[in-house]
């Protein structure tokens, strides 16, 4: 259940975004990018995100993942090709081991979506 | 009036993770030492591959040892035990030590020792091969231990701990005769994920291997960059065990001489 730890670091890094706010942001949903070979399970994630977020500034803040495939890339036939756990993760071609990763290791906050409440206007003090 | 708005941020979800670790790895760097991550499941053998490394490099390393464990500090006691200083950090709910733990852990070591006088200090994780993988500390190398009792095919079921890894080592090769265990299967899984991992089969329990290890790390070491006035040449090292079935990676340093394995308990 590490993905508890996951949402703890999530909102720190949440609490870091909102601080660079003057007036308080009212987050509708937090987007995420969580590739497939990482250690996340996106519905644990999601489930840990709920509970953490209650009475929080946060509460009802909706979380989208985006699940990204792992790509890799081979390095001697140069084509790129997406692994099958079951049959190993060299390339399917050459048999070349998985060197480079194209995506697949993702674990990132893309997108932010918010409604800023207006400033207050200040007073003319010509009027 | 109220204004949606989407702030492409892109970043990290851990980033605060992240920021702890580069804190920790600048201070590990001030003070001039190498810190090694080791992970591995339960009961692969991460504490009596410490004790015997220790125990061997003690008279020429100054070392210190950050010890995670979920409760208890059953390991702590035992490393605590060759005169190096320990912080034993129990982890509580958490299945793995954090940047910030670690961070904790060093203000504790501080303690017990100035941190400039050491040379490695090393951070025994949380036995557990999913969670450690995503969790940097700070350190300079990951280390990951994987014994042939737990099957061939593990670095394949936990791929990400094995992509991370610096180096693998194959523990408890001392029980090859009883168990069902292929190197050869174990090191190609690993290198079908990490081609350039150095893999190292090794028994803590008969020193088989350890000189391999030993030399391995001496490498690391060297490259960090200058090296501290009483750090040993990669020769001085080899004074521990070697294994003739070693897996070296294709990029590995040359492993030197090997020694006799008198030196070993």
């Amino acid at each position: 259940m590490h993905e508890v730890d996951m949402t703890r670091y999530l909102l720190q890094t949440l609490e870091d975004w909102r601080e660079q706010h003057p007036v308080q942001p009212h987050v509708g949903t937090v987007h995420l990018l969580v590739g497939e070979f990482t250690c996340v399970e996106p519905s644990q994630l999601r489930l840990s995100f709920v509970a953490a977020v209650e009475d929080t500034w946060l509460a009802g803040t909706r979380l989208s993942i985006v699940p990204v495939p792992l790509v890799g890339e081979c390095l001697v036939c140069g084509s790129s090709y997406r692994p099958d756990p079951a049959c190993g993760y060299a390339s399917p071609c050459c048999g070349h081991p998985l060197e480079i990763i194209i995506s697949g290791r993702e674990l990132k906050i893309q997108r932010i979506d918010y409604i800023r409440p207006c400033s207050p206007v200040p007073s003319n003090p010509c009027s | 009036m109220h204004m949606p708005i989407s702030d492409t941020v892109n970043l990290s979800l851990l980033a605060a993770n992240e920021r702890q670790a580069r804190h920790n790895r600048q201070r590990f760097d001030a003070w001039g030492l190498f810190c090694i991550n080791v992970m591995s499941s339960p009961g692969a053998g991460k504490t009596i591959l410490l004790e015997q490394t220790i125990r061997t490099l003690k008279d020429k390393q100054a070392m210190a040892v950050l010890e995670g464990d979920m409760t208890t500090r059953l390991d702590a006691q035992r490393l605590a035990g060759l005169g190096v200083p320990v912080v034993p950090i129990t982890t509580g709910r958490s299945c793995h030590l954090d940047a910030a733990m670690v961070s904790t852990g060093l203000q504790l070591l501080q303690q017990q020792c100035d941190p400039a006088s050491l040379d490695l200090l090393w951070v025994e994780n949380v036995g557990n091969l999913v969670c450690p993988a995503e969790f940097a500390v700070g350190e300079h190398c990951k280390l990951v231990l994987l014994s042939v009792t737990e099957g061939d095919d593990k670095p394949l079921k936990y791929p990400v701990m094995f992509r991370e890894a610096d180096c693998v080592l194959i523990t408890k090769v001392d029980l090859l005769p009883h168990v069902p265990a292929d190197l050869g299967f174990i090191g190609n899984h690993v290198r079908q994920i990490n081609p350039h991992c150095a893999v190292f089969p090794v028994s803590a329990l008969t020193g088989a291997g350890l000189g391999d290890w030993l030399a391995w790390l001496a490498q690391q070491l060297l490259a960090k960059g200058p090296s501290p006035p009483e750090s040993p040449t990669a020769h001085q090292w080899s004074e521990a065990t070697s294994t003739d079935n070693h897996l070296t990676a294709p990029h590995s340093p040359p492993v030197p001489p090997a020694c006799a394995t008198d030196d070993l308990p």
